[in-house]
């Protein structure tokens, strides 16, 4: 498997050469970042090209990049009074619509990440791009390369409001029948803007603002110490099991 | 003359043979299908965006509401997705439970479509067979887990516990005792593996009968044979897997191509099927299913032999049990720990697919090194076969849109997450 993505990713240098960034970080697959503009191209490239024959699209997702890496909890700094108690930040879940959080990083912050599967080959690839512009995040459609697209495309824009350009039919597809906003979007809070019940004297149902307060219990933070290391895992497991075998003696 | 129009009409969104909440315009020429535009999201839920603002462990259970007949297949799915990031990888009995529980997982998936596809068409009777033994699967679960669908079962780093040495029986009831109980309670006096043993013994003739009611059965053949035929080409195009590309013919199971868990050391055989029409679909499943019951006596054998740990001893992601806490200061910061905040996956990105029985059922997953996952996306294979329906009903008849939907084998929990 190993030397299979070693093989795919060299080969993927010598047919796009600059034009795509490649590494191999992605936990045994090959992962490729490409300029919006040669989306469909490379794609193109990869299922006809008898070195890569992508044949099937297994998966398209939208990702939205805003907050990436952002915390509540800042631990780093311990004094010898420990910890801060405080929380803040606007993690997923913690604010409504009128406090959602502003975004900064205007460049990357709509990814569309696409995940190839050649079956002739036994290989994947992970295919990925950033909109350009955040306002109005413009990606060319693949449908015409893979049908499979169709439904992850509408879903994409459903969730993220990115615009695929050549799509044939870029409904709604998940959402409610006039649901307005992109829900997956990270400034949509979790609880949503409306709520829906059926109204006794108007006999039909209405929607109305939200009024649940949004509330997460835990958290969100980053901690980079050691033991989530994949040696030191290892050896705290080896340890443990040695303490554990001589506790049972 | 008149002018003729073409028909739109409502298929769901409660219909019996919809399989949960399916809206299907259909445009109608006369009795025959010209378009299909199936509108989903009636049971959208937004799962991912949920498991966005949870630590990681919490949304294992969400796993088993989004196919809710391939419960432990899917909490395998993103299971495995954490544990690729961690760079952990779960002991070997434990990867044994796994492999045996997804395949009980694919036989109880595989009953309820056989029974309920049969009631779509006409065939009431292998609904009730299909049902009987599909209760032993969910005892299995219930035995396990404590639940008898929604298990939560599988955990970063093994299982939750080991199986038990005991096996729940049926107790007296006015209707049930005497010789009738001992035999209800026949394969129940040892342990689960025993019941397990038993069950996937005894299951093969049972497929037997499932056959002897349909494969050769006039109607049965009348409905399926020729309809919802996808060519091999086409099937990749569309993005079908599992059955559904197997029927075309294609020789594609991750099991055997990817393996994952221990499927590396099983013995079994892919069936594909030649024509790629409703009938031969019906053929590779239940084969599968014979299949499946090849593997379980396969596990047992081994979890039989080789008793042992089945999670990893590595508290910084894995909480101690509860006796060692007792008495373990170490063990109860850990455990403390672990339950208020859980653990931070490194930074990084991971697609984890498994051959659910439906299809690839995969979990795309970022982490930005935080303790609850930034981005999890889930490629469920019924979102992919549903988006075939429109090519795959236009020019058949409104009858046969009941065959399609239920030879795409769907559940609307991981169509609409």
């Amino acid at each position: 498997m190993i030397d299979m993505s070693k093989s795919l990713s060299s080969e993927l240098i010598s047919c796009f050469g600059d034009l795509i960034s490649v590494s191999e970080s992605g936990r045994g697959m090959v992962t490729i970042v490409v300029p919006v503009d040669k989306w469909f191209e490379v794609a193109q490239t990869l299922r006809d090209d008898s070195r890569f024959t992508f044949s099937q699209l297994t998966d398209l997702c939208g990702i939205d990049y805003l907050g990436f890496g952002q915390v509540e909890w800042e631990t780093t700094d311990a004094t010898h009074e420990g910890f801060s108690r405080g929380v803040e930040g606007w993690g997923p879940g913690r604010f409504d619509w009128k406090n959602r959080p502003e975004s900064t990083d205007a460049e990357q912050r709509f990814g569309v990440v696409v995940h190839l599967l050649s079956t002739s080959r036994n290989t994947r690839l992970r295919m990925k791009t950033f909109a350009a512009d955040e306002g109005l995040p413009i990606v060319p459609s693949l449908v015409e390369i893979w049908n499979s697209a169709n439904w992850y495309e509408r879903e994409a824009f459903d969730l993220f409001g990115i615009i695929f350009e050549g799509h044939p039919d870029l409904r709604r597809i998940l959402t409610d029948y006039g649901f307005s906003g992109h829900p997956f979007r990270k400034d949509f809070p979790l609880i949503g803007n409306v709520t829906v019940r059926y109204d006794e004297e108007k006999g039909r149902v209405v929607y109305e603002p939200v009024e649940i307060v949004p509330r997460v219990l835990v958290p969100r933070v980053i901690r980079v110490d050691s033991r989530y290391k994949a040696d030191d895992i290892d050896k705290a497991a080896d340890e443990a099991a040695e303490l554990l075998a001589s506790r049972a003696e | 003359m008149a002018e003729i129009r073409n028909y739109t009409m409502n298929f769901g969104p409660q219909h019996p043979s919809a399989h949960g909440v399916l809206r299907l315009v259909l445009e109608l020429d006369g009795e025959t299908v010209v378009r299909a535009d199936p509108h989903i999201g009636l049971l959208h839920r937004g799962t991912e965006k949920l498991i966005e603002s949870k630590p990681f462990n919490q949304s294992i259970g969400y796993m088993d509401r989004l196919d809710y007949v391939s419960m432990m297949c899917s909490e395998h799915a993103y299971v495995r997705a954490i544990e690729r990031l961690l760079g952990i990888e779960p002991p070997i009995r434990a990867q044994y439970i796994r492999t045996m529980y997804d395949e009980i997982t694919r036989i109880g998936n595989h009953m309820l479509w056989i029974g309920s596809s049969g009631i779509d068409l006409g065939a009431m009777t292998v609904f009730l067979y299909a049902f009987r033994e599909r209760e032993q699967t969910i005892d299995m679960y219930e035995a396990v887990s404590g639940a008898r669908m929604h298990a939560n079962y599988y955990r970063p780093g093994g299982v939750y516990r080991d199986l038990p040495d005991t096996m729940p029986k049926y107790k007296e009831t006015p209707w049930t005792k005497g010789k009738k109980l001992k035999q209800r309670n026949e394969w129940r006096e040892g342990s689960l593996l025993d019941f397990i043993e038993a069950f996937a013994r005894d299951f093969p003739s049972k497929v037997d009968e499932y056959e002897t009611l349909l494969t050769d059965n006039r109607i049965w053949k009348q409905r399926t044979v020729g309809i919802g035929v996808l060519s091999p080409e086409r099937a990749q195009q569309l993005g079908c897997s599992g059955p559904m590309l197997r029927g075309s013919g294609v020789e594609w199971d991750l099991r055997k191509k990817q393996p994952y868990a221990m499927y590396h050391e099983m013995d079994f055989d892919i069936p594909v099927g030649i024509n790629g029409d409703c009938y031969d679909r019906y053929l590779v499943r239940v084969e599968e299913m014979r299949q499946s019951a090849r593997i379980i006596l396969q596990c047992v054998d081994w979890l039989r032999a080789n008793p042992g740990h089945v999670m990893l001893k590595n508290f910084k992601v894995i909480p101690p049990n509860r006796e060692e806490m007792k008495d373990d200061m170490e063990a109860l910061i850990h455990h403390f720990k672990l339950f208020t905040e859980g653990y931070s996956v490194p930074k990084g990105e991971t697609y984890a697919a498994v051959e659910a029985p439906k299809g690839e059922f995969g979990c795309y997953m970022v982490s930005d090194g935080a303790n609850k996952p930034f981005r999890v996306h889930l490629r469920a294979p019924g979102f992919a076969h549903l988006s075939a329906m429109d090519e795959l009903a236009r020019g058949h008849m409104l009858g046969d849109v009941v065959a399609l939907m239920g030879t795409m084998d769907i559940v609307f929990g991981e169509v609409d997450r």
